[in-house]
């Protein structure tokens, strides 16, 4: 188990270094599950197994497959590599380098003259993490369900805000009756109806007004999905 | 169990964080910058799950638990505003992002 944990521990370190400098996004996220697991490897070594299934169920099983739907989602493939263009030069990377260096040196020497010991002379089961979970550290759970309810309701709040931005500016193509005027041309007031809408969801200043989650006044059109919404 | 030295442990955390460092700083996609946050949390929790093995206690564990919700919430919240930052910007550059308005 000696030899499993420093050839997890390099192969943590080589494809973590391996994920920042890659230019395709998809390849670095796929190249970090294979860190996280790595460092599960590491877990598992330490005698921590309850934390290492959790670093392959949440790490790489949860978070990287939200990353990967999300870039999915932007869809951003070829257009991201060229985001950064000559960021990937390797002046860019001598001063930051040099300074992580510099401190990497620093926390060495300052782990080196601790007092030296052996890691993972017992192995640590599910049910001791439990009954800490549970027991001196239940109020830290609470706060996490609620940090974490707290984090559900802001995503949620801020998915919402681009679908509504979204529907206001359809609002305006959307209430056109259809023999009003001519084709290709919309009738005046139907112009104006739909400006106020468009401009209050392009704007964050009015987004984030206190008044956005009210009901819409009168006069403001009645807000519908649009069809390749759904 | 193995039984390595509490200094690699420690040693390999740091330098798993400062790699997750230098992405932060260098890096100009936004969804690189999130990985490599993903990145140092990662790093604090494996200090967090090293010094509690060195003890042989469960406290290291159940931290590292809290630093694993503390990284659900904060991706959830960052991959939102990444799709914002797209939607505001069209692009993933942060440094689209360099100049306040008004």
């Amino acid at each position: 188990m000696t030899a499993v944990f420093y050839i997890a521990g390099a192969v943590a370190l080589i494809s973590t270094l391996l994920v920042i400098t890659r230019r395709n996004t998809i390849h670095a996220l796929l190249l970090l599950v294979i860190s996280l697991l790595a460092v599960a490897v590491v877990f598992y070594s330490l005698g921590a197994p309850f934390v290492a299934a959790l670093e392959v169920i949440v790490y790489a099983g949860a978070i990287i497959v939200l990353f990967l739907f999300t870039v999915m989602l932007l869809n951003v493939g070829r257009q991201a590599e060229g985001d950064e263009p000559g960021r990937l030069r390797a002046a860019h990377w001598l001063a930051p380098g040099l300074l992580a260096g510099v401190l990497l040196a620093l926390l060495a020497i300052a782990i080196a003259s601790g007092p030296s010991a052996q890691v993972g002379a017992r192995a640590v089961g599910p049910a001791e993490v439990g009954a800490a979970l549970y027991g001196p550290y239940a109020i830290g759970v609470e706060l996490a369900s609620t940090l974490l309810l707290a984090a559900l309701i802001g995503a949620r709040h801020l998915g919402q805000r681009q679908r509504e931005a979204d529907l206001g500016t359809v609002t305006a193509a959307a209430t056109t009756p259809a023999p009003a005027g001519p084709a290709g041309e919309p009738p005046a007031e139907l112009v104006t109806a739909g400006a106020p809408a468009s401009a209050a969801g392009d704007d964050p200043s009015v987004t984030g007004s206190p008044g956005d989650d009210e009901p819409a006044p009168a006069g403001r059109p009645v807000r519908f999905w649009r069809k390749d919404d759904v | 169990m193995a039984h390595v030295p509490f200094e690699y442990g420690l040693f390999l955390a740091a330098a798993l964080f400062l790699v997750g460092l230098v992405g932060v700083l260098v890096r100009r996609n936004l969804i690189f910058v999130l990985a490599s946050i993903e990145i140092m949390l990662n790093a604090a929790g494996l200090a967090f799950v090293v010094a509690g093995s060195r003890w042989g206690h469960a406290d290291g564990q159940v931290m590292f638990i809290f630093v694993l919700s503390m990284a659900a919430a904060e991706v959830a919240v960052g991959l939102a505003l990444a799709l914002l930052f797209r939607r505001a910007f069209g692009s993933l550059d942060v440094d689209a992002a360099s100049r306040m308005r008004g």
